[in-house]
């Protein structure tokens, strides 16, 4: 390859496209806030997109609502405060972090109560497999009777 | 627990599981997993003062009250807003008081739709930044709120109204609310 350097930079520079593709760029008057925005466009979802987080989803009401908590975070809000506030406008469903209630129990509690369901079964059938008695050595008469079945007087315990 | 029992349960456990799955995904063919259910069923409006583009400007919660009404978010980039709006004109020829929201949508560009389509809105706020769209949890247009003589939302319908939708999910609606007594 005749320019090492130069293709380089361009394999660099086309890599560079999708993290170009991010967006809007806002202005934050401390990097404290800057830091909790990216927290909070990474937890929240788009309504729009059934899957995608409004950091990574370039609709425009994803943008809208990345406006929304820039502003939100200027105007002095909490991370909570701002995650209700859209909770309040968009359900429950913008949130990738579902508060804990009635409805999400299972939600929550789902996934223990099936590790804790498989480790109660483990645990039966291992004991159940350590109470099965070993097999009773044959007593004399059985030996005897054993050796008449097979035809075989000779004594089998030697 | 006789083998037997132990046997038939073994066996049936995979059989049952099926079924359940299979009645989940049955349930699962039925429901549009795109639409959300809105967060402020039964609750009023937001506060806003909004520009109207009709006679009203501007436009507040209190324009939107004194009847049961609908209030309309489209847009004049949105195609299926196209197809709705000759049904939004007939609904509001034979009666029903119309309030629309111009979503993220140009002035000019709204005009020019009425003149061509009619106007079927009593209200017409001009949303242009998407705000109140976004304290309306709007996530798509066309959506309408059926909203009661108060200003109380009752119902979102996400997507057009056509005669189907507006025979089942808003007639049986706006009758009860007028039955209501107030």
């Amino acid at each position: 390859m005749r320019y090492p350097s130069l293709s380089l930079a361009l394999l660099l520079l086309w890599l560079a496209g999708p993290a170009l593709a991010a967006i809007e760029v806002y202005d934050f008057s401390d990097p404290a806030l800057e830091t909790r925005y990216y927290q909070l466009i990474e937890i929240l979802r788009c309504p729009k997109c059934q899957n995608q987080n409004i950091k990574d989803s370039n609709a425009p009401l994803s943008a809208d609502l990345r406006g929304r908590v820039h502003e939100m975070l200027e105007a002095g809000h909490s991370d909570s405060e701002i995650v209700e506030a859209l909770v309040d406008r968009y359900g429950t469903f913008i949130t990738y972090r579902p508060p804990l209630n009635a409805l999400t129990l299972l939600l929550w509690f789902g996934p223990l109560l099936g590790v804790l369901l498989a480790g109660f079964l483990v645990a039966r059938w291992i004991r159940h497999n350590q109470r099965q008695t070993p097999v009773e050595a044959l007593t004399e008469a059985e030996r005897q009777r054993l050796a008449v079945v097979l035809g075989n007087d000779e004594d089998l315990s030697r | 627990m006789s083998p037997g029992l132990k046997l038939s349960l073994l066996l049936g456990a995979p059989v049952v599981g099926f079924f359940v799955l299979l009645g989940f995904l049955a349930a699962g063919l039925g429901r549009d997993p795109s639409l959300l259910p809105s967060a402020l069923l039964d609750r009023p409006l937001p506060g806003f003062q909004e520009p109207g583009l009709l006679d009203i400007d501007p436009v507040t919660p209190a324009d939107l009250t004194g009847q049961v009404s609908l209030l309309n978010v489209w847009a004049t980039w949105c195609p299926p807003c196209r197809e709705e709006m000759p049904y939004l004109v007939a609904l509001a020829e034979s009666g029903v008081t119309i309030h629309g929201l111009a979503y993220k949508d140009d002035a000019g560009a709204v005009r020019q739709w009425l003149d061509h389509y009619g106007n079927p809105f009593r209200t017409l706020m001009n949303d242009a930044d998407g705000s109140l769209g976004l304290d309306l949890g709007v996530y798509g247009a066309p959506e309408t709120f059926l909203l009661d003589a108060e200003g109380v939302i009752r119902y979102r319908h996400v997507g057009i109204i056509d005669p189907r939708v507006w025979e089942e999910d808003f007639l049986p609606r706006i009758r009860a609310l007028e039955e209501e007594p107030s």
